[in-house]
């Protein structure tokens, strides 16, 4: 074996980005599950569950091998603690919409066509929240690369600055579908309490991305 | 039996010994030499064995010519020595500088090619004439390399990776910033190239330069190459911009940079290295023939065909698959950094050997490879193997000097019975 190769060890960005790419595209799975959430589909819903249970397991073995990877003794371009703690919020993007899901499917929560008018268009905006800070993620190895060059830095700046604008969106759009929520909740009954924790948990996907960009941002400010 | 009626003896295992020890520097050193070019990608496993076995062979049989008596750069006391002791003395440096780069290629330790042999002449002569025979200052001087070597390739190398940042890949349009800067690049690369060339060596082609005929020589040549670079970046396509890797059309011209780079390397490698292996010999071939120990040992020819040609099998053998492990890891050392690496290596040796430094090739490299990642240009660096690569430069020359005290009684009893 050489020294370099010993000398050189495996870098973890190439793996971080990969983890939040499947995060993401388990938080994607949202929107097909909403439709079937919408329809009573109990086979559909449960094919989405099974689905976003894969992702959350795939999202899982990545995290662990990225882990087991960073030993205490490297030396290393990018803090090894910010690098675990993008991590951890990345993971949880996975692990959220996995509570989701559970809840959807244990409770047989069927989605009244007045509510998913307002729980739609938040998990849109949730959506492209989370995939702009899988954008963000998609520019650390570029940010390696120029040693996080000021051009690069500021590049990455305007990124999270996006992802703050689209974060706040969901807070608004959160607001609206709880209050359209409790409008109905003599209609609902019980079931109000499960779905204001459902669409609080979707909401909370999109902190999710944004709390991955602020921890970028403040490593990149330093 | 008469020691010198069996003349061929002796010649025949001093040959054996001196390809044995060129053998393992290759298998040794082409990894070291040549595993960042690998690590980056800019080289494949067989395009690194084919450029290190023809500049290390062409460094070699070159320049490799009037290095050789560095070996005994007066480290010992050589009046005070026998005949008889100086042969199987030299015997057991070969054979234990030899065994112990083996042993070090063993464990991926990239250890010192010279340190290794300074140990095992220091070894054999402590125990030959006495440890008051041994120039102690000297030993301590070349010993001491192992700091100076790494800590001035370390430096170069942040610099110069902090250039390739500010002019290149910091910018917002580095395409176009290489475009600009690139051919002051290839000058600095063929400037290096050709001061690399010039001082190592061609003396063995009656091709001896004063230091401004070499510094002139080397802008010429400069400038030819950044000619032949602007040219170059001028035609090479370099491909669409992909948007998630917006790097690699900048790479790509990084890649010709640290091939460059990586024969000057070669080069300055194989002049410097093939003396360890055949002054040793020389010494012997010298002892054997002449009545005077001391004399200035002519290398000939044949000597530095047998050094080259076992550095070029060495590293066609085992070096290949030492080799084979490094390709796996091709992004995380981009040709940037392998060519920021290897340019401050080139540049340390140059200019070491121009001030009279005694320093390592190995060491250089390594020492730059840490530059870079000081500079933050390289994600993931191991301390441990940081650690455990100072501990074995630490350990290099105790331990040859140890196999060589074996080596010169296993000797003596072998040819004296």
């Amino acid at each position: 074996m050489s020294w370099i190769d010993k000398l050189v060890r495996q870098s973890p960005i190439e793996p971080m980005q990969k983890h939040m790419h499947v995060a993401v595209l388990c938080a994607r799975e949202i929107l097909p599950l909403i439709d079937a959430m919408a329809a009573a589909d109990d086979d559909a819903i449960r094919e989405r569950r099974s689905e976003i249970d894969r992702l959350e397991h795939e999202a899982d073995a990545i995290k662990h091998e990225i882990r087991s990877h960073l030993p205490r003794r490297l030396m290393m371009a990018i803090d090894r603690r910010t690098i675990l703690e993008i991590l951890d919020y990345q993971d949880s993007i996975a692990d959220t919409t996995q509570d989701i899901a559970e809840l959807v499917d244990q409770r047989k929560m069927y989605l009244p066509k007045e509510l998913k008018a307002s729980i739609l268009p938040l998990a849109q905006r949730v959506i492209v929240a989370c995939e702009q800070g899988q954008r963000v993620i998609d520019e650390l190895d570029e940010l390696i690369e120029t040693g996080f060059g000021e051009s690069q830095v500021a590049r990455v700046d305007e990124m999270i600055l996006e992802l703050g604008r689209l974060e706040s969106e969901t807070d608004r759009l959160l607001d609206k579908a709880a209050r359209t929520l409790f409008s109905m909740e003599a209609e609902l009954g019980i079931a109000t309490i499960f779905w204001h924790q459902i669409i609080t948990w979707i909401a909370h996907l999109a902190d999710l991305s944004e709390r991955v960009g602020n921890r970028l941002r403040l490593l990149i400010a330093t | 039996m008469d020691f010198f009626s069996a003349i061929p003896l002796p010649l025949w295992i001093a040959a054996l010994l001196a390809f044995y020890m060129a053998w393992a520097i290759g298998a040794n050193d082409v990894a070291n030499a040549m595993g960042t070019s690998v690590g980056s990608g800019a080289l494949t496993v067989g395009g690194a064995i084919i450029v290190a076995a023809i500049f290390e062979f062409a460094g070699a049989f070159l320049a490799g010519g009037h290095v050789t008596d560095t070996v005994r750069k007066g480290m010992l006391d050589m009046s005070m020595l026998g005949r008889e002791e100086l042969i199987y003395g030299m015997m057991a440096s070969l054979a234990s500088a030899g065994t112990l780069l083996i042993g070090a290629t063993r464990f991926g330790l990239p250890i010192s090619t010279t340190h290794a042999i300074v140990g095992a002449i220091v070894g054999f002569g402590a125990v030959a004439i006495g440890i008051d025979a041994v120039n102690w200052p000297k030993v301590l001087q070349i010993s001491l390399s192992w700091i100076t070597s790494p800590l001035l390739a370390g430096v170069i190398a942040f610099a110069i990776f902090h250039l390739i940042r500010s002019t290149i890949l910091n910018k917002s349009n580095p395409v176009h910033q290489i475009r600009k800067y690139g051919p002051a690049f290839f000058f600095f690369v063929f400037f290096i190239i050709g001061l690399v060339t010039l001082f190592k060596g061609l003396k063995h082609i009656n091709l001896d330069l004063d230091l401004m005929e070499a510094l002139a020589g080397s802008v010429a040549l400069g400038l030819i190459g950044s000619g032949i670079g602007a040219f170059f970046i001028r035609r090479v396509q370099i491909g669409e911009a992909d948007p998630d890797h917006r790097f690699d059309q900048v790479e790509r011209i990084f890649v010709v940079l640290q091939i460059l780079t990586a024969c000057a390397i070669a080069f300055a490698h194989g002049s410097n290295d093939v003396a360890n292996a055949i002054g040793p010999l020389a010494a012997i071939v010298n002892a054997v023939e002449n009545v005077d120990l001391t004399a200035k040992t002519p290398v000939a020819p044949w000597m530095l065909a047998i050094g080259g040609l076992g550095i070029v099998i060495g590293l066609a053998t085992w070096g290949y698959r030492v080799m084979e492990t490094v390709g796996k890891k091709i992004t995380e050392l981009t040709p940037s950094r392998g060519f920021a690496a290897q340019l401050a290596a080139a540049s340390t040796i140059v200019l070491a050997s121009r001030l009279g430094i005694p320093i390592s090739t190995t060491h250089t490299l390594v020492g730059a490879v840490l530059g870079v990642g000081l500079a933050r240009g390289i994600t993931a660096l191991d301390l441990r193997v940081v650690g455990n690569i100072l501990a074995s430069w630490i350990a290099t020359l105790p331990i040859a000097a140890a196999l060589s005290v074996f080596f010169y009684y296993f000797f003596k009893g072998l040819l004296t019975a």
